[in-house]
């Protein structure tokens, strides 16, 4: 298995703000590679620099054994990006984008066609339509062929699928997964967390740190804690209600139950009496497993209470 | 729950452009204080209903009610009585907190004690004192995101269209905004949310999916997971709306 991008140490400001902070991470060969995290935490400049397209204050980075400044010209040919704007020409048709995109590259559309069949076959009946006047889905669609048309060893997508209704986003997923036949690295950006089990490994990454950097079931298994969901019609007076428990830890809403964990991994055994008279007397309590999303809220935790000690 | 009342009524609401029917006989009730989700892939037909039900748009035929006014010929009244957040922020970036807020204030029509007093509120509610006289483009994205939950129901309306509210933000930031919808729902005002996120749509006490033009589900989230026998609101989704053209 070969090593696509070796990233260590990677720096970036702007003006007073730290985009990114002393980043590390390499990214194999044929995987699907994610940076899970919000808008702001750095995510668009880290792909900016993957793709040469801005240097780092510092650090050094090696995209297929290329070195980003003397090489940035190769470097440019073996990569596709889709930046999280549409930037496609709005004012020519699908056709006539993908034309272009595989022209500059030195290609054609018939030869690289078996690559973006799967994708591009959804478009194609609208392949004369003006590429701003299609539906989200669709421009999605159009971007990645574009960015795939000229077979990239690497491809590196921020925040495809933002915007775009569940239905095609798992459609999208689909797809990628399929690029893994013809080895085809992925490196793909998302700020919804229920994307990250889609992917071989993910960073999350927040503030310019990566806070970890696993496979997403290992990431997800470091959430150690016994986690309890716990459910009521009065959601808002549970979720105050625990928060004043001493025995309790953490308590956070998660859509319709809240999750909770407490001192020494035990469920209170007068739980039921310690919510009655907080005035809820009709919680039900499971134990649950932990999501990456229970993980990134224990780290993001974690990371604040050492910022607040070094402080 | 008792004696809920319904904020906004919707009977057999049909919205045709010319032979196109984006909206085909939509029935559906969204009572006080309830938090509803509006879900639907791209092209289904939800923002043409959201702009029926906001004023701006009048339906082809059948009835719809928003707190209290008809959407074909009160359509003023119904944009006094609604809020609007989106997901770009609506707040202005060379505008101070507190100049954002007497701007809003004023648009909504508060008198001038009015906005002096729910100034006061809002800046003490999110602890926001520190940055009252800060530019918006200097706060961080969570903080921007509350104010501007916060403004969309400064004039306390009856309804407040939400659309992907958390989008983008961190999962503290996330919660905290959530806590901020669950008490504002409790003062009565409804939610109105709209989102891809199936997540979010988790947070919803009822969500209702539309799939070319029609409503083909309403229910609770664990009434719909239920029913289709999955474990989550992605998993009834995919299930039941597909697509148009795409």
């Amino acid at each position: 298995m070969s090593v696509v991008v070796q990233a260590s140490g990677l720096s970036k400001k702007f003006g007073q703000t730290a985009a990114l902070e002393d980043i590390s991470f390499s990214v194999n060969e044929s995987e699907i590679f994610g940076f899970i995290g919000p808008d702001g935490a750095g995510k668009t400049t880290l792909f900016r620099i993957i793709t040469t397209l801005l240097l780092p204050d510092s650090g050094e980075i090696k995209v297929l054994g290329l070195d980003e400044t003397r090489n940035f010209k190769e470097l440019r040919k073996e990569i596709g990006y889709m930046p999280g704007r549409f930037s496609l020409y709005q004012d020519l048709s699908v056709e006539e984008n993908l034309e272009f995109y595989a022209t500059v590259f030195g290609t054609t559309i018939e030869e690289n066609y078996y690559l973006i069949k799967d994708i591009y076959s959804h478009i194609e009946p609208f392949k004369k339509r003006l590429a701003g006047k299609l539906s989200g889905g669709m421009k999605q669609k159009l971007a990645l062929s574009c960015a795939l048309i000229h077979k990239p060893k690497l491809l590196v997508l921020d925040e495809p699928t933002t915007g775009v209704d569940a239905v095609s986003r798992s459609e999208f997923w689909d797809m990628l997964s399929r690029l893994r036949e013809y080895n085809i690295t992925v490196i793909v950006s998302t700020p919804y967390m229920d994307e990250a089990m889609r992917c071989d490994r993910i960073a999350l990454i927040q503030n310019g740190n990566l806070l970890a950097v696993d496979t997403p079931t290992a990431v997800k298994n470091e959430f150690r804690r016994k986690l309890f969901s716990i459910r009521s019609a009065e959601k808002h007076k549970l979720i105050i209600a625990l928060r004043s428990l001493d025995e309790t830890i953490s308590s956070f809403p998660f859509g319709e139950s809240v999750h909770v964990t407490f001192k020494n991994d035990r469920l209170p055994g007068n739980i039921d009496s310690l919510l009655r008279k907080k005035g809820i007397s009709d919680a039900s309590i499971t134990e649950t497993e932990s999501g990456i999303e229970d993980r990134f809220l224990e780290l993001m935790q974690t990371t604040a209470q050492q910022d607040h000690k070094t402080a | 729950m008792t004696m809920k009342k319904k904020v906004i009524e919707v009977e057999n609401l049909v919205k045709r452009f010319g032979h196109f029917t984006a909206n085909d006989r939509l029935s559906f009730d969204v009572y006080e204080g309830e938090i509803f989700g509006f879900l639907g892939a791209n092209g289904a037909g939800k923002t043409t209903a959201i702009r029926i039900l906001s004023g701006l748009s009048s339906p082809t035929s059948g009835k719809v009610k928003v707190a209290g006014f008809d959407a074909g010929t009160q359509a003023e009244m119904i944009k006094r009585n609604i809020g609007y957040m989106c997901q770009k922020f609506s707040l202005y970036e060379d505008l101070t907190v507190r100049e954002n807020i007497a701007l809003y204030g004023g648009i909504y029509g508060l008198s001038r004690s009015e906005i002096t007093e729910r100034t006061a509120q809002l800046l003490d509610r999110l602890r926001f004192r520190e940055y009252e006289n800060k530019l918006i483009s200097d706060l961080p994205l969570g903080l921007k995101q509350k104010l501007s939950f916060a403004v969309a129901v400064l004039h306390e309306p009856r309804i407040v269209f939400l659309d992907e509210p958390t989008g983008g933000v961190d999962p503290i930031t996330r919660r905290q905004f959530w806590e901020m919808i669950y008490e504002t729902a409790e003062r009565g005002i409804t939610i109105f949310v709209t989102t891809h996120y199936m997540d979010e749509a988790e947070y919803c006490d009822r969500i209702s999916i539309m799939n070319d033009g029609r409503i083909v589900a309403l229910d609770t989230p664990s009434n719909l997971k239920k029913q289709y026998n999955v474990s989550s609101v992605e998993e009834v989704f995919i299930k039941i709306a597909r697509p148009a053209g795409s």
